[in-house]
């Protein structure tokens, strides 16, 4: 604290100021601490139980176990928002750049109205316009070429899907969901790069390019790879698009154009709880707190990915 | 609020059936005169129609008849709402076990716990009973440009949702289909991907008929056997619409344009339709250990007998005997009289597209539905 | 653009009417190759092929006239403004598929008149509109404040101690709940509160405000971490308090990204299905009170009209279009409300 206050209202403002701060952070302990009392009460059951019994939607209670139930969900959850990063974080800083380093700007302005604009689109507009509009055009233009062309690759490989609901399909709306998050972060960091730094750079006769590189990619490291995790954190968490799109199956697949992937986590909650009862409902719980630990291990890798430059 | 004709219609109908039901039973000439307690009904259910808010929760199945019901209910009893919370049968029978909601939609009857454990929920130790008030077929529907009518046996059905046929031009299928040109495509079986109903009683269905071929029993989500998921029924209408050679189960009134299969009952042919499917509930057993005048029905799937649909779901509405206020027992009883009336399913069956329940059963549910009590 | 930031060089800058050739040239190329290897004329192989011909070529051309930093200057404008271009085009597709679908619907009944004994066609989501009102209000009542005090925490006093590490990895754990989850949560602890079955609007409301502080708490961080320090350390030696230099000084340089956040967060959850159904129920009536009954929301109801329609179903698909293009128009609305927020709220010297 500034020892500098001879306003009279300044050390009891200070103190208020201060407090309700510390108390808002400690609100979303609490918050996030009832949560995780619910999550581990329901999903006990899931972990204490005999292991043959759990699965879900299976004859007459038998089951695989719960570790091999909830793997291939894992995979299919982490494959699916990491791809999804692959996609939208170039794309993101390019248009984060675009509207700050290279638009007039008029034009800047509009052209973040319109990305921001993809936020707000629900995310159950985004499963239906995946399965309506997507999922045919690819199917029909797309996958087949990667299929014949580049099926050597694991990824292409296998039987292409007719309809397009692949984990591919579901990658790139997700992508599409999480871009504006990203650059929406990215444009708010990159225009704050002091504008000391990018004339001096100019100054020394740099191509735009050089600018971008030397400055504001720099300066905005930090705030692109925080919005990524937020980025990261939707795709991780999203529910209903990927429950619409993708055709999914209990495997672990890299596979990325049949109709036979790995599942989300979040997807296959939302597919599976309106029918489930008793020891079922614990199962998926138990799985949403494997989501929990997912996230925050690839949030905690992110960090050391950004030299722990994201927290100070 | 009243927007259509069809709806107008609708309104005054329901209105007679609730004059009847409500008043002298001898004045009103509803079709549903199977009424034969008008002696019990006259002192509970009030003349100007009942007053209050009923909740239930259930099967999505029945969202769209629900919207119905609801419509012709509150038109009657302009007082009453009905509100209807479609997460799902599992997520209604707890809430309903749990004591939050008045009746649970449900697309399985209770199970034998569940049974158990309604008896705590209930009020009196009766337990609660199984009513079941909406019939739907389950059709097969195919995405075949070109083909008119399928005919599938039993064993080919099996085969291919069991990823063992794989080309149309099998001759499992192609014999049993002389004179149509099969195009020469893989087939693709699309299935629910969430847990639902349908897969529950289509696996069930293909466990009965060819349990050497479909090993996998009456299960709600589908095994590791290929083929491709869509969420809900209408995530599979859009799937098999979407590739040519997709063959795939969906609630019947749902499918639209594409074709639908005509399915081997012992040596017949059967195509869906609402009155065979309401005539396999009637060709099929009441579970046993259950009160007299509870409804659950274990479908016949092995039927052979000429003009019954196998493949068909039966969704019910889960009430108590006994409740613990006069409120909720009128609410509860005429909602329940409504529904399962021949106004009521008339109601859904043009709303949804689902089969009326015969006039028998109507009448036996009705008396099912009069033992319905305030406790103590 | 503007040649100023073009530093002044020796070099023949290159020619304006090249780089449309080599668009053409790339894109006859393109087509070739998309012949040569599909046999027909495959428009996303073309426009893929086409662009990295294009990218190709310009460097190569600019390199002989201009030299490699050129080159590579012009290459880098291309790949951005390339990028820029596929991100609006999934935005253009999916606007003009609500707009074709969801304008059928779109009338003054839409607005007035609700689900109530409606079969078929007809009826409105003036219900779902007030309920989304009320829900997401309430969610941003309660996530706008805590969010923006956990941040300015965060930023501004935490001195990196225990709570406030906690607090952040506690904040990005919160951005995994799925919102599923969120909603299970609200409705257990309701269940708790008001007996079992319990739905409401405000327990809606707690599980969008669950989802929505993370990003709340996230985006005031990174905008507050933006100002200079000097900005702070000159107000502390004018003797301003700390909190006086918040509100006046740190705050206004920050608040059109503040604001941006949580636009972004209401876009965020203003969309939510799955909560909502678990947690806020289903109503075919307008209800005004949060604490008590059955709740519909747009998203819910639109996802409904696709999900469970009747039949024939298009009345209903109709209706759920209508909701989500609405749904989009409101976040439209909140997006301009807090754009020219910003606006009137940005300190005069800056920019």
């Amino acid at each position: 604290m500034t020892p500098s206050t001879t306003a009279p209202r300044g050390p009891l403002g200070d103190r208020v100021f201060r407090r309700l701060s510390v108390s808002a952070g400690v609100t979303v302990l609490v918050a996030l601490a009832a949560v995780a009392v619910f999550l581990v009460f329901r999903a006990l059951p899931a972990f204490t139980s005999a292991q043959n019994e759990i699965g879900v939607g299976g004859d007459n209670g038998e089951g695989e176990g719960f570790l091999s139930y909830v793997l291939p969900l894992l995979f299919g959850t982490v494959w699916a928002a990491l791809i999804a990063l692959l996609i939208a974080m170039p794309v993101a800083v390019g248009v984060a750049l675009f509207i700050t380093q290279y638009a007039s700007k008029r034009i800047a302005s509009a052209l973040g109205y319109g990305i921001d604009l993809l936020a707000a689109i629900p995310s159950v507009v985004y499963g239906l316009w995946g399965i309506f509009v997507l999922a045919p055009v690819l199917a029909r233009n797309v996958y087949p070429w990667l299929g014949d062309n580049l099926g050597f690759l694991p990824f292409f490989s296998g039987t292409t899907s007719t309809s397009g609901r692949t984990m591919m399909t579901a990658a790139v709306v997700l992508a599409i969901m999480i871009l504006p998050i990203i650059s929406a972060i990215s444009r708010e960091v990159f225009t704050q790069t002091p504008a000391l730094h990018k004339e001096a750079a100019l100054a020394l006769g740099a191509t735009r390019w050089e600018m971008i590189r030397m400055t504001v990619l720099p300066y905005g490291r930090s705030g692109v790879i925080a919005a990524s995790m937020l980025g990261l954190g939707r795709a991780l968490g999203e529910t209903m698009a990927v429950a619409l799109i993708l055709s999914p199956a209990d495997v672990i697949s890299l596979k990325l154009l049949t109709n036979q992937n790995p599942n989300t986590i979040a997807a296959n909650i939302a597919l599976q709880f309106p029918e489930s009862t008793g020891l079922e409902v614990n199962t998926l719980i138990a799985t949403g707190l494997v989501l929990f630990a997912a996230t925050f291990v690839v949030n905690a890798m992110a960090r050391r990915v950004a030299g722990g430059e994201v927290n100070d | 609020m009243i927007r259509t004709k069809r709806f107008t219609a609708l309104a005054v109908v329901a209105s007679l059936a609730f004059a009847a039901c409500g008043g002298d039973d001898n004045e009103a000439d509803a079709p549903a005169s199977e009424d034969t307690t008008a002696d019990t009904t006259a002192d509970t259910v009030p003349a100007g129609g009942v007053s209050g808010t009923l909740i239930g929760a259930g099967a999505s199945s029945q969202k769209a008849a629900m919207q119905a019901w609801q419509a012709g209910f509150q038109a009657a009893n302009p007082d009453a709402t009905v509100e209807y919370d479609p997460i799902g049968s599992g997520g209604g029978r707890e809430q309903f076990l749990a004591g939050g909601t008045s009746f649970a939609g449900s697309d399985a009857y209770l199970k034998d716990e569940e049974w158990e454990a309604s008896k705590d929920r209930c009020a009196g130790d009766l337990g609660a009973i199984n009513l079941p008030h909406y019939v739907s077929p389950i059709a097969v529907a195919y995405n075949l440009p070109g083909v008119d009518e399928l005919r599938l046996s039993t064993a080919a059905l099996a085969g291919i949702f069991a990823g063992e046929i794989t080309e149309w031009t099998d001759p499992m299928i192609a014999d049993e289909n002389p004179g149509v040109e099969l195009p020469d495509l893989a087939i693709n079986p699309v299935h629910r991907s969430d847990e639902s109903g349908t897969s529950k009683n289509f696996t069930e269905y293909l466990g009965k008929v060819e349990p050497d071929v479909w090993t996998f029993g009456a299960i709600e989500v589908w095994p590791e056997v290929g083929g491709e998921g869509a969420q809900g029924t209408s995530g599979v209408v859009a799937a098999i619409g979407a590739g040519e050679g997709s063959i795939g189960y969906a609630d019947a009134s749902q499918i639209g344009d594409l074709g639908a299969a005509v399915i081997q009952v012992g040596d017949n042919w059967t195509a869906y339709s609402p009155e065979a499917a309401a005539r396999s509930v009637d060709a099929s057993n009441r579970i046993e250990g259950r009160t007299e005048f509870d409804f659950g029905f274990s479908l016949d799937r092995t039927t052979t007998e000429a003009g019954v649909y196998p493949i068909t779901l039966v969704s019910y509405h889960i009430v108590c005997l006994e409740y613990e206020t006069q409120e909720e027992v009128d609410l509860v009883k005429a909602f329940m009289r409504y529904v399962g009336s021949a106004e009521g399913q008339a109601a859904a069956a043009e709303a949804a597209g689902s089969a009326p329940i015969s006039a028998e059963l109507t009448a036996q549910l009705e008396t099912a539905i009069d033992m319905i009590t305030v406790a103590g | 653009m503007d040649t100023a930031t073009q530093p002044a060089g020796l070099i023949r800058p290159l020619s304006r009417s090249v780089l449309p050739v080599l668009v053409v040239v790339a894109l006859v190329a393109a087509g070739a190759f998309s012949f040569a290897v599909a046999g027909s004329i495959n428009i996303p192989i073309v426009i893929v092929v086409g662009g990295v011909v294009n990218l190709a070529l310009t460097y190569v051309v600019s390199r002989r006239a201009e030299g490699h930093r050129r080159a590579v200057d012009r290459t880098a404008t291309s790949v951005i403004t390339t990028l820029m271009v596929a991100a609006l085009v999934p935005l253009l597709s999916v606007l003009w598929t609500a707009l074709s679908r969801g304008t059928a619907r779109f009338d003054l009944e839409l607005f007035t008149e609700t689900m109530r004994s409606v079969v078929g066609e007809g009826g409105g989501a003036k219900h779902a509109i007030i309920g989304t009102a009320i829900i997401t209000g309430l969610a941003s009542l309660m996530a706008v404040p805590i969010g923006t005090f956990t941040g300015i925490y965060l930023v501004e006093y935490s001195r990196g101690g225990r709570l406030a590490r906690v607090t952040t990895s506690m904040v990005d754990v919160m951005t995994g709940i799925p919102s599923i989850v969120a909603g299970l949560f609200a409705y257990a602890l309701f269940s708790l509160i008001q007996g079992p079955g319990a739905r409401s609007g405000f327990a809606g409301s707690v599980a969008l405000a669950l989802l929505m502080t993370p990003i709340v708490v996230r985006s005031t961080q990174e905008m507050l971490r933006l100002v200079p320090n000097e900005l702070r350390e000159a107000s502390y030696a004018l003797g301003v308090p700390k909190w006086r230099t918040i509100t006046k000084v740190v705050i206004p340089t920050a608040v059109a990204g503040l604001l941006t956040g949580v636009s972004l967060s209401i876009a965020r959850v203003i969309g939510e299905t799955a909560p909502l159904l678990v947690a806020a129920g289903l109503a075919q009536d307008t209800n005004l009170n949060p604490f008590s009954g059955r709740m519909t929301s747009l998203p819910v109801m639109s996802y409904y009209g696709y999900a469970a329609p009747g039949f024939p179903p298009e009345a209903d698909y109709e209706r759920g279009w209508s909701a989500a293009l609405l749904l989009i128009v409101l976040v439209l609305v909140i997006f301009t409300v807090s754009r020219i927020l910003a606006r009137v709220l940005r300190p005069k010297g800056l920019r």
